[in-house]
């Protein structure tokens, strides 16, 4: 028998949301614990900030310019290469249960197969696998669409539909509706019993799957959470866990607007720009709302909601992990826990995503608690590790040699492997183009900098860029980028960056959704 | 320099097929043949300048046919539906003087997101009617 690998992963979380990466408003014991017995990455980069490039980069070990998903709304080419497929062929039984988000959700001709599996019910398809999964069962954020949650809760719990968050308007754009009792846009309070929101039933679906399995079968399964990405809508019941008054201001977000609006202003301006709601370069940010209009309290509320989300996620992997310690496999498992990307959450004023190459999105929850049978030490990694890399460490558990289409490496077990294997560098980018509106970042973090190039597009002309220094402003509130004196540590920086970035493929895959 | 006019969208897909125009439009420019090329659609029903398709998830979604301009080859629709404050969709065939033809679909909409999601779908339908027509060769 091998060991068997548990990939959980999350929506939109931020680094600092875990106790074990310092956070203080939500209690995360389960994740805290496996840190401790584990490895706790202190930079995981992603190779982009939004949704569907960073889960093809966890499924293929590929940056974006090689899978070719460049943006939400671009499918994953059916045929593009699977980490799950080589397990799978491996010998090992493979589910992917909650978010998958490889192919577009807008979708009224079900072109998509997640969506024909949703919309059937089917947990499996013909040929015996999808992108190397045997077993799929889908959720998103709330009920639109068509996946297997939304079918199970319209089927059986009918009269609980309404209670989410309509997260689209009816121009088919990211609503701004406020909620709450602050307003806030994309925060409803959801009557749902929790047992039936969707982390809960990512978990049992999760259990059930496991209770189908032999007790001597190798498996890999990725368990997808769709929270705590936006609407903040948990069930109702839960939020009183946190009182949103009493919850602090992020140390990112300043009160002062004048202080805010500085900072704004020292970035490329398309940061300014989306701010004051001029440019919105980001479908998933809702196109009708503003920063600027947020208030320290509407803040408040998200960030308690935030939390809460993060809790029940916490509390949902506590019992999968039971289940399967009952099962007698908790020596040989490895757990796997991170996010897609970061959120905002306040930071400069900020809140959802978007072409923002900072802490807020760039900075992971990422821990890898090794099977304790491997005898692999605890230990904290502060050398950059990408999503790239998840890919080729899943091969390695498994004894598989990582194939030469991953671009990834191995994730390193302490700071002297990651040393000794020269792991210093990571790469992240960025591409929209929306009715002409394009946007375009490459960005390289290197040891103690984060460096960002802008390509000529809607709103940049070629020369803007950004850097800091994570050591001495670990806030990346002052843009270095314009400063004489760092002059040669930008230029080593961009040179570095265009000596790694991959080769663009080409034809550019097209748009076939908004998201 | 903002964004904040992206109302209305407009999206515009194209493919080159190995037959004549004459042959594609024969196709494109029947409206009950929909179902032959646009995967997705089930069904249609045409009476007078009304077209009612039906997607595989049983959505029927009412059509009003404005143009079939055999001379030009053209074809235009519009989708009725309420969740469209605008929709226009025209699929021209082009005669490429050597054989082969050039089909486009375009689509201008408003909510704008429905044009990518639309023309999108219209994109991939002329890669099925690619498929089909060169599979087809007489």
């Amino acid at each position: 028998m091998g060991r068997k690998i548990l990939l959980v992963t999350t929506d939109q979380q931020r680094y600092d949301t875990l106790g074990c990466n310092g956070g203080k408003i939500a209690r995360t014991p389960v994740v805290d614990n496996l840190a401790s017995a584990g490895i706790r990455f202190e930079r995981a980069v992603p190779q982009s900030v939004v949704c569907m490039p960073s889960r093809s980069t966890i499924l293929t070990g590929q940056h974006p310019a090689t899978h070719g998903v460049w943006m939400n709304g671009v499918p994953l080419p059916s045929n593009a290469p699977s980490v799950a497929e080589l397990l799978r062929r491996s010998g090992y039984r493979t589910a992917l249960i909650g978010k998958a988000h490889f192919e577009p959700y807008l979708d009224p001709f079900v072109r998509f197969q997640e969506n024909q599996l949703g919309w059937s019910g089917e947990t499996s398809v013909a040929g015996g696998s999808h992108r190397g999964f045997e077993h799929l069962e889908f959720a998103t954020h709330g009920v639109q669409g068509m996946l297997h949650y939304t079918k199970w809760l319209r089927e059986h719990h009918p009269a609980t539909i309404d209670g989410f968050y309509q997260v689209l308007d009816s121009s088919l754009a990211v609503s701004a509706l406020g909620g709450g009792a602050t307003s806030a846009p994309q925060v409803k309070m959801n009557p749902i019993p929790r047992e039936w929101y969707h982390t809960d039933w990512v978990a049992d679906r999760t259990v059930a799957w496991l209770d189908s399995l032999g007790n001597d079968t190798d498996w890999f399964c990725w368990m997808s959470f769709p929270d705590p990405h936006h609407p903040w809508d948990p069930p109702q019941s839960e939020t009183s866990r946190i009182d949103w008054r009493e919850v602090p201001l992020p140390v990112g977000y300043s009160e002062n607007s004048s202080e805010r609006e500085a900072i704004l202003d020292a970035k490329p301006r398309h940061w300014r720009m989306w701010y004051d709601g001029s440019l919105v370069s980001n479908y998933e940010a809702p196109a009708t709302w503003a920063p600027a209009s947020l208030t320290a309290d509407q803040l408040r509320e998200v960030t308690a909601l935030n939390a809460v989300e993060v809790e029940l996620i916490d509390e949902a992997l506590g019992k999968v992990l039971q289940a399967i310690e009952a099962r007698g496999w908790g020596q040989d498992l490895d757990v796997i826990f991170t996010t897609d990307h970061g959120e905002l959450g306040g930071d400069f004023g900020l809140m959802f995503k978007g072409p923002y190459h900072v802490d807020a999105l760039m900075r992971l929850p990422l821990i890898w608690r090794p099977a304790p049978s491997s005898g692999t030490r605890p230990s904290i990694v502060s050398s950059p590790v990408g999503l790239v890399d998840l890919a080729p460490t899943l091969c390695s558990i498994a004894s598989i040699e990582a194939p030469t289409w991953m671009q990834g490496r191995t994730l390193p077990v302490d700071d002297d492997d990651a040393s000794s294997r020269d792991i210093t560098e990571q790469l992240t980018v960025w591409d929209s183009d929306l009715f002409g509106v394009d946007l375009h970042l490459r960005t390289i973090t290197l040891g103690r900098w984060v460096c960002t190039v802008y390509l000529p597009g809607f709103v940049h002309d070629g020369t803007e860029g950004e850097l800091y220094d994570l050591v001495s402003d670990p806030r990346q509130r002052s843009n270095l980028w314009s400063d004489p004196a760092y002059r040669s540590t930008r230029e080593d920086l961009v040179h570095r960056l265009r000596e790694i970035l991959p080769k663009e493929r080409t034809p550019k895959l097209p748009l076939e959704s908004p998201v | 320099m903002t964004n904040k006019t992206f109302v209305r969208g407009s999206v515009r897909r194209s493919v080159r097929i190995k037959r004549s125009a004459e042959d594609v439009w024969e196709v494109v420019g029947d409206p009950k043949r929909i179902t032959e090329w646009f995967p997705g659609i089930v069904s249609a029903k045409v009476d007078g300048d009304r077209r009612v398709v039906t997607t595989v998830s049983g959505l029927p979604m009412p059509e009003q046919i404005l143009t079939i301009d055999h001379s030009l080859r053209r074809f235009q629709y519009r989708i009725t539906t309420p969740i469209f404050k605008e929709h226009l969709s025209t699929i021209d065939v082009i005669d490429m003087e050597d054989e082969t033809a050039l089909a486009i679909y375009s689509v201008d909409a408003e909510p704008a997101m429905m044009a990518i999601v639309i023309g999108a779908s219209g994109g991939n339908a002329l890669e099925q009617l690619k498929k089909i027509m060169e599979v087809e060769q007489p």
